[in-house]
């Protein structure tokens, strides 16, 4: 009952901030979270909303391929958004493409937070030889675009792994690939805040009374550091989103079997000129879409979290 | 002042003169790339139907794939198993050498040898004799009625030239091994090599000194390569001039080559056959969850698969109707030798019939399905790896789930061809070069024989005594009559047991501008001496 009374206290408090007074005051932003959101659920309830199993080899038929969205002559009010080349409906091809797209954003993200956080932390606040060879690694890796970085990760888990194990690990490999390759922003930032936060009086104090250095770095300085690292967090998910659809192109992402946004559009690239816009131009929208609306949201979140833009 | 004049006019006749009279230039787009220019390199069409451009065999093709002499003038049975070939005097190599009975001789050993990927061109235990100067003889230990017909890219080197450049043992493409003949060429063709870059550009100018120059319909000077991989930028690069021809052109984007001004399709059946394997010979499948013993020896299961596959869809929808469903092993094109005639009656697929192939899953113990891997190349053939994803769909509605492992060529025939057979079931096209049942008989359907080649390309070990020992009569038989009954028995026997599943034969697509005339040939090689420059 207590909790419960808490929570709704804090909900009515998080109404009266000043956070989601700016949120209230942006309709750009109100636009983007609802569609960020309604990806989600979209993604999350897929296989209950979805007309059709795409990923599922004997619920296509071969006979249907390249039916035209439905309000083009030849469309088929089975498919709403048409078929591609195989038969699989278009719209359930972007709901579960738009899942495995976010999955892997997602886990990359948390991926590379963790990591990059933690490094940063442990850089900024323990220095020395410590925070020199951490920050010559991540200043040596952002030298090298982070797709090229990915790209190779996941050239070698593919190397390393047997055959028959790529088609089950490659989202993983994806997560992996992606993740390492973007920790570094999140460990600067960090590292740079903690540099600040460990000189103020609430950690010294904290010293004194005789606390052990990782409670404080966890319990004390993390909390006061996490502003930023939400905001690149946000605007990171993006990016996340963005590589794993560019390795996908490339044929090196997600199975064909088992396709994300990306490999939607590298199948519909080659039917783009013959006439078969739909299979190319319907992922190309919701990637373009979904993408804005998180960084439209992580934009917002940046200003909202400065109060020196306030 | 009228010296400078004097001066200036000089040099530009000058330039002039040193301009070649009218420089027609061909210049083309193929999607794969010449890796080697040693002709024994790879057995393979785009490099033999390039190289043949620069050297020749004793015969050669015409457009309409009919033989006709080149280095050789005639030939004659002397004896049943001897075979005299009587040689064009006066060719010259492009690098002025002499063409003599040597160089036939010495072209012989080396098709032969150790890395030559051509070595079924003339049997092992065949004898090459040098009679005189211009006649050799082949000596059989049967009688072989057929015994030239591949020979057409079988090309003749120069031994001294070979022997100069320490380039005497063949080099084969697929261990990597270079030497001065994968670089450089010396034939005796329409045309010379200029400059080779692998994957980049490929450079050919005409031979001034070519024997056939009296007879020839060309009037290329020029002749530009360049592989495009992607098949998009293929097209555009077409479609904007770049290149005045371009092959493949794939099937979704013949409407566009045609609606653009200045540029359509040629399009002809190819005598490529496209068609499915299955390991037959393993005692545990590969790639299944199926232990201890192989599905595949049931001849119920691969009747059930080829059942289950409707290559009508596969036509009308992967292919765009640019494809004819088989069912024979070999292409029912005018000048094949299928046994009869191809388009006999007698041959005709099996039925596409879902609930029979799930019966037929039943009554072997499969009710339930099972699973198997698939190989698939995704850059060979015309649509392959489409192909694959719907034969993966069609036998999941029968209850076969199919893994599917779609690679890049390189990586695709190196895992699935001898001796690894690393494959359970596979995609695979054949031309059989000789235009003739005997090839794709022994080389498909042979039982494996390491020592005679017999089977080499049987990735599934398919082996049926009954039809060997048919093959082997089929060689030798010298009666056209007895010869064609023999060979229709034979495709019989193999489609009975169904040895495979054929699917169809594709079609050949050439994009070519209005800038050119070219002639299409059904065995897709593009032959340079056909080629009028507007």
């Amino acid at each position: 009952m207590q909790a419960i009374t808490r929570s709704i206290d804090s909900f009515y408090r998080f109404l009266d901030s000043d956070v989601y007074y700016s949120f209230r005051s942006s309709k750009i932003t109100m636009v983007a979270a609802a569609f960020t959101v309604l990806s989600f659920l979209a993604a999350i309830f897929s296989p209950w909303i979805a007309p059709q199993n795409p990923f599922d080899p004997a619920a296509l038929d071969l006979l249907d391929a390249f039916t035209p969205p439905v309000w083009e002559g030849g469309g088929n009010a089975k498919y709403l958004l048409g078929t591609d080349d195989q038969g699989r409906d278009m719209l359930s091809a972007l709901l579960y493409g738009a899942r495995i797209s976010l999955v892997v954003g997602f886990g990359a993200t948390i991926f590379a937070l963790v990591l990059g956080v933690g490094l940063g932390l442990v850089a900024g606040y323990v220095g020395g030889m410590i925070d020199g060879f951490i920050m010559r690694v991540a200043d040596i890796q952002i030298s090298f675009p982070t797709i090229l970085i990915a790209l190779l990760i996941n050239g070698i888990a593919r190397g390393i792994l047997p055959k028959e194990a790529h088609d089950e690990m490659a989202l993983y490999v994806l997560i992996f690939a992606i993740g390492i390759s973007s920790w570094v922003q999140f460990a600067r930032t960090v590292r740079g805040s903690t540099m600040v936060e460990k000189n103020k009086e609430y950690v010294q104090a904290a010293r004194v009374i005789g606390r052990r250095r990782g409670t404080i770095m966890i319990k004390h300085v993390l909390p006061n550091v996490m502003g930023p690292v939400l905001v690149i967090g946000t605007i990171n998910l993006a990016i996340a989103i963005l590589s794993e659809s560019a390795l996908s192109f490339l044929g090196v992402g997600s199975p064909p079997t088992e396709p994300s946004l990306g490999t939607l559009i590298n199948v519909g690239f080659d039917f783009l000129f013959s006439g078969e816009w739909w299979i190319v131009i319907f992922p190309g929208i919701v990637l373009a879409t979904l993408v804005l609306a998180v960084n439209l949201l992580g934009d917002w979140l940046r200003d909202a979290l400065n109060p020196k833009l306030r | 002042m009228r010296l400078k004049t004097f001066v200036a006019a000089g040099a530009l006749a000058a330039v002039a003169a040193a301009m070649p009279a009218q420089g027609k230039e061909l210049k083309f787009a193929f999607q794969g790339s010449l890796s080697s220019l040693d002709p024994y390199a790879l057995n393979e069409t785009f490099t033999l139907g390039f190289l043949g451009n620069v050297y020749e065999g004793l015969v050669r093709r015409g457009a309409d794939l009919a033989i006709e002499p080149a280095l050789a003038t005639k030939w004659e049975v002397v004896e049943p198993t001897r075979w005299r070939f009587h040689l064009r005097k006066g060719v010259k190599f492009h690098n002025g050498n002499a063409f003599n009975a040597d160089d036939v001789v010495f072209s012989a050993n080396r098709v032969r040898a150790d890395g030559s990927d051509l070595k079924t061109r003339i049997a092992a235990d065949v004898k090459v004799e040098k009679v005189d100067d211009y006649t050799v003889d082949f000596v059989t230990t049967k009688p072989n009625p057929i015994i030239f017909v591949e020979w057409a890219t079988w090309s003749i080197m120069d031994k001294e030239w070979a022997e100069a450049n320490n380039a005497v043992a063949p080099q084969s493409v697929t261990a990597g091994d270079a030497n001065f003949a994968t670089r450089n060429t010396n034939g005796t063709g329409p045309f010379m090599v200029t400059a080779h870059e692998a994957d980049v550009k490929t450079t050919a100018v005409v031979n001034p000194n070519w024997w056939d120059n009296g007879a020839k319909e060309h009037n290329v000077s020029k002749v530009t390569f360049t592989p495009i991989g992607s098949d998009a930028t293929r097209v555009a690069a077409l479609l904007s001039g770049q290149v005045d021809m371009a092959y493949p052109v794939p099937t979704q984007d013949h409407p566009r080559v045609n609606d653009n001004g200045g540029t359509a399709m040629l399009v002809g059946p190819e005598l490529r056959t496209i068609f499915l394997g299955m390991d037959q010979h393993r005692d545990e499948l590969l790639y299944s969850n199926i232990k201890g013993k192989n599905p595949f020896k049931d001849k119920r299961v691969r009747e059930a698969f080829y059942r289950a596959i409707n290559v009508d869809a596969i036509k009308k929808v992967v292919m765009r109707g640019l494809s004819t469903p088989s069912a024979l092993m070999v292409a029912p094109a005018p000048g094949i030798n299928g046994g009869d005639t191809p388009s006999n009656p007698a041959f005709s697929r099996l039925g596409y019939d879902v609930n029979k192939s799930k019966q037929l899953l039943a009554d072997a113990g499969y009710g339930d399905g099972f699973e198997v891997g698939m190989d698939c190349p995704n850059n060979r053939y015309v649509n392959d790896e489409a192909i694959c994803t719907a034969v993966v769909s069609m036998l999941a509605k029968v209850g076969v789930k199919v893994n599917l492992n779609a690679q890049p060529k390189a990586k695709y025939f190196a895992k699935v061809l001898a001796p690894k057979l690393d494959t359970s079931f596979y995609l695979l096209g054949w031309t059989p070069g000789s235009f003739d049942s005997w090839n794709v008989l022994s080389n498909l359907h042979g039982c494996y024989n390491k020592d005679t080649g017999n089977g080499k390309f049987n990735l599934g070990r398919y082996c049926n005594p009954e039809v060997d020992a048919l093959t082997d009569k089929v060689l030798t038989e010298t009666d056209a009559g007895k010869r064609g009954g023999m060979i229709k028995e034979a495709w019989t026997k193999t489609l009975g047991d169904i040895a495979y599943i054929p699917l169809h034969q594709q079609a050949v697509a050439w994009g070519v501008s209005d800038k050119v005339v070219v002639k299409q040939r059904a065995d897709n090689q593009f032959a340079w001496r056909h080629v009028t420059v507007k």
